[in-house]
């Protein structure tokens, strides 16, 4: 067995695409993706996202491909007295009769309701982000929505990343609406805490008409129990031209609350309200 | 035979250079206090919550509790022994003394690299969470007293010092950016 610090791989560029998106290599940390301009001019979300993830420190350190690989798990998962799921297939949830006041509201199944906490990846949800690997067998490619496995029964499974592969990078696909885009994320205190709601939205108006918008909710369970394929974390209203915000989300009416988080339905619908306001007023300007 | 368990490393600290041999899973933190007795690094949480630790790799600020002393051979590290000029105090540090950026102590070398490196990215236009518009048109946004605790949010202080913290910061930004 050998020990390999991936961080040294040349994998460390932001490029153009040839058909105007970018292509972030998996090594780029946090930092240099958050302060490169091509990303703050193109898709501001999603420097605003990773700034509003960790610390300083930390971002100087953790990588694209690491941040998206963080395990989904809650405090039970290593806490060893406790049965998970995710730790000891078939043992229980033990956060769903316990403490989940921070859990996950959309995705989750009866059998784990631990949050993806990535912020990065709620915007990268929503700009339609497709990952790059490669393993013995060749390279590939995942959409993130087809990359987090849905929870089902199953939540020790996480993503459809074929077994020994290495994130190469991800892309992201030209998406003129993302230069108007915004993160918000809602935490317990001011700052360096994970978010118990966030969400990336993304409106372009011309002539006083909407033309798309775009959500993305966190932090989320990757894969959606229940309603359907999408992956997580959230990617709200597709692509859908409308006269008047707010759309009706589909992924919020979904959304299936324990007792102690049902809070939450409440704090993501006002953050699409407030969002989508701040964009709207941002256009009229 | 046996997997090997450890590896020998030379680590190039404050413009020194040190073999060791450590345990693979040994971290730079441990390796600095443990190993190299340099323990003005300190450890808070050992586990990336507090800053305590925190130290420059390659000019960056990290946490050295969640970094592999492995990992660190071939960078160059700064560690709170290596950031004043001999006998003349880093301008960070100096402004720590002034405006009494500290109580006890204990954070004050992380909160003190941490700074170091924080001013230079603002000054190379980083954008941060507290940035309102993030686009590189806006330009570099003022190092205002919201910023810089957004911006050393990584560093806690459990004595709660952070008033003058924030001041210590600002007046060090303030005297560098004079000096340029
Ligand atoms: C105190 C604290 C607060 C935090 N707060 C936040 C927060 O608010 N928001 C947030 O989003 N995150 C937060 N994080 C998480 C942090 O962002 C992640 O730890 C970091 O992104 C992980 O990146 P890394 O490169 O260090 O990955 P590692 O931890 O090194 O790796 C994670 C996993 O991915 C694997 N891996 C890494 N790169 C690749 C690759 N290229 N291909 C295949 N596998 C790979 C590793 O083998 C490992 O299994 C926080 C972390 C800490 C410690
Ligand atoms: S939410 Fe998931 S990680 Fe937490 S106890 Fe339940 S199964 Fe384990
Ligand atoms: S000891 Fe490293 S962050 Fe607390
Ligand atoms: S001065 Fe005591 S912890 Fe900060």
């Amino acid at each position: 067995m050998r020990l390999v610090d991936v961080r040294e791989l040349p994998l460390d560029g932001i490029e153009s695409t040839a058909d105007g998106g970018l292509r972030i290599g998996a090594t780029v940390t946090n930092s240099d993706l958050a302060a490169h301009p091509e990303v703050r001019r193109r898709y501001p979300a999603l420097a605003q996202a990773v700034l509003a993830g960790a610390s300083g420190q930390l971002r100087n350190m953790a990588t694209v491909g690491g941040n998206l690989l963080q395990r989904t798990r809650c405090g039970y998962f290593t806490d060893l007295s406790k049965p998970c799921n995710k730790r000891a297939p078939g043992t229980g949830c033990s956060a769903v009769e316990g403490e989940h006041h921070n859990h996950a509201i959309l995705g989750a199944t009866e059998h784990c309701v631990a949050i993806h906490p990535s912020d990065m990846a709620v915007a990268l949800a929503a700009f339609d982000a497709v990952v790059t690997y490669e393993s013995a067998d060749g390279t590939g490619q995942l959409p993130l929505a087809a990359f987090y496995l849905p929870v089902g029964d199953t939540p020790h499974l996480e993503t459809a990343l074929p077994a020994g592969a290495l994130i190469t990078g991800v892309i992201l696909p030209p998406a003129p609406v993302a230069a108007h885009s915004r993160y918000r994320k809602v935490r317990e205190r001011a700052s360096y805490a994970f978010a118990i709601g966030s969400i990336t939205g993304a409106l372009d108006v011309r002539d006083g008409v909407v033309r798309e918008v775009r959500l993305a909710f966190g932090p989320s369970r990757p894969g959606r129990g229940g309603t359907g394929g999408r992956a997580g974390p959230d990617r709200g209203a597709r692509r859908t031209p409308r006269r008047s915000p707010p759309p009706r989300s589909a992924e919020l009416a979904a959304a299936r609350p324990l007792p102690h988080n049902a809070y939450k339905v409440t704090l993501l619908r006002n953050l699409v309200v407030a969002l989508l306001t701040e964009l709207t007023e941002e256009a009229a300007r | 035979m046996a997997p090997s368990t450890t590896s020998a490393l030379t680590l190039n600290i404050n413009g020194e250079k040190h073999t060791l041999s450590v345990d693979h899973r040994t971290t730079l933190l441990d390796a600095l206090r443990e190993r190299l007795d340099l323990t003005g690094t300190k450890k808070g949480c050992d586990q990336g919550q507090c800053g305590a630790c925190t130290v420059l790799i390659d000019g960056r600020r990290a946490v050295s509790c969640l970094q592999l002393a492995v990992a660190a051979e071939g960078r160059e590290i700064t560690t709170i022994e290596g950031v004043a000029d001999g006998d003349r105090l880093h301008p960070v540090q100096q402004a720590f003394l002034d405006l009494d950026g500290f109580q006890c102590g204990y954070c004050t070398p992380g909160q003190i690299c941490s700074a170091i490196a924080m001013i230079e990215e603002h000054a190379a236009g980083w954008p941060s969470a507290a940035t309102e518009d993030v686009r590189p048109e806006a330009g570099v946004p003022e190092l205002t007293a919201e910023e810089i605790r957004e911006r050393m949010s990584g560093n806690l202080c459990r004595c709660g010092a952070y008033v003058s913290i924030v001041q210590a910061v600002a007046e060090a930004a303030r005297a560098e950016e004079e000096a340029v």
